[in-house]
């Protein structure tokens, strides 16, 4: 066989690094505080540590908006195209899921923040 | 009118180097063929050639192979002097700069899938700093660089195993030992 214990060792060598590379480019923060808004102002402020739901109402109905352990997500939203919706659980710090008719937004924070501000 | 006849000396050397260059050329022109999702990620068959001429003939004739295998490629991709070039001769570059640090390796441990393995990180890394040098400055080039550390991983080890399969076949299989043929 070609492959001596040298060889092992630099492919090992190889691919921890590439982990390593992969943790360190795409490996966000996770996130540890849910932030909700209504057209712009905060309405709530919440920890992710335990299972909630919350109902923002706003221009077109009620968004409800559904917090777990370590993630949240629009669970239900009265925007035509549910866009924010679709988006899913988010997790990473920074993350957010706006749902633009209705004036909800839901933004995850970490310890530090991605951004300095989000406009929209 | 006076002519005056130059003549160049072309020692077996040469003649060597120039086919093995022309091989090199030959498989970076092939590689161009296939698709990538990516530019930047490609099998770099070319250095199965420099890694054989590093273990067949030493570093000086692969520097050269290499050298001219980057020129003539940036001239028959009508890339020469451009920044595809340039990433080019560094990546080739610090390949070779690497490869002279770590032939050294005891050979009885480490096989030519390390070395080939090595001189694609050295490559891929020559060219990613000179990308984010003078390229893409700034944190954009981060988020790829998995995407490459992971290529050169694969693509490197795929190299090294058939440069140890092309060592280990008997000399009469060996397209690199063929005898020259002189006009």
């Amino acid at each position: 066989m070609w492959l001596r214990a040298g060889d092992l060792a630099v492919l090992l060598a190889g691919a921890g690094g590439v982990v390593t590379l992969t943790l360190f480019a795409w490996g966000g923060e996770h996130g540890d505080t849910a932030v909700i808004r209504a057209a712009g102002q905060v309405v709530e402020t919440t920890p992710l540590t335990r299972a909630q739901t919350f109902s923002v109402n706003g221009p077109l109905g009620t968004t409800q908006i559904e917090i777990q352990p370590g993630r949240a997500r629009i669970a239900r939203d009265p925007s035509p195209r549910q866009l924010c919706v679709k988006q899913g659980w988010l997790t990473q710090s920074g993350q957010a899921a706006l749902c633009l008719p209705n004036q909800v937004s839901l933004e995850i924070r970490g310890r530090r923040a991605a951004y300095d501000t989000l406009g929209y | 009118m006076t002519r005056s006849v130059i003549e160049l000396p072309v020692s077996a050397d040469d003649r060597r180097i120039a086919r093995l260059a022309a091989l090199a050329i030959g498989l970076t022109l092939a590689e161009a063929a296939i698709p990538s999702p990516l530019p930047g990620v490609k099998p770099g068959l070319a250095n199965i050639v420099i890694l054989l001429v590093l273990l067949q003939h030493g570093w000086r004739a692969a520097a050269w192979v290499s050298a001219l295998r980057v020129l003539a490629g940036g001239l028959l991709f009508g890339s020469l002097f451009t920044p595809g070039f340039w990433l080019s001769a560094a990546g080739a570059l610090v390949s070779l700069a690497v490869l002279a640090l770590v032939r050294h390796l005891p050979s009885r441990h480490f096989s030519p899938i390390s070395l080939s393995v090595l001189a694609a990180f050295g490559h891929i890394g020559g060219q990613l700093a000179l990308a984010s040098w003078w390229l893409l400055p700034g944190a954009a080039l981060l988020k790829l660089l998995p995407v490459f550390a992971a290529a050169a991983l694969i693509f490197g080890a795929v190299n090294g195993i058939i440069v140890a399969r092309v060592l280990a076949a008997p000399a009469s299989d060996r397209r690199q030992s063929a005898p020259c043929l002189r006009p």
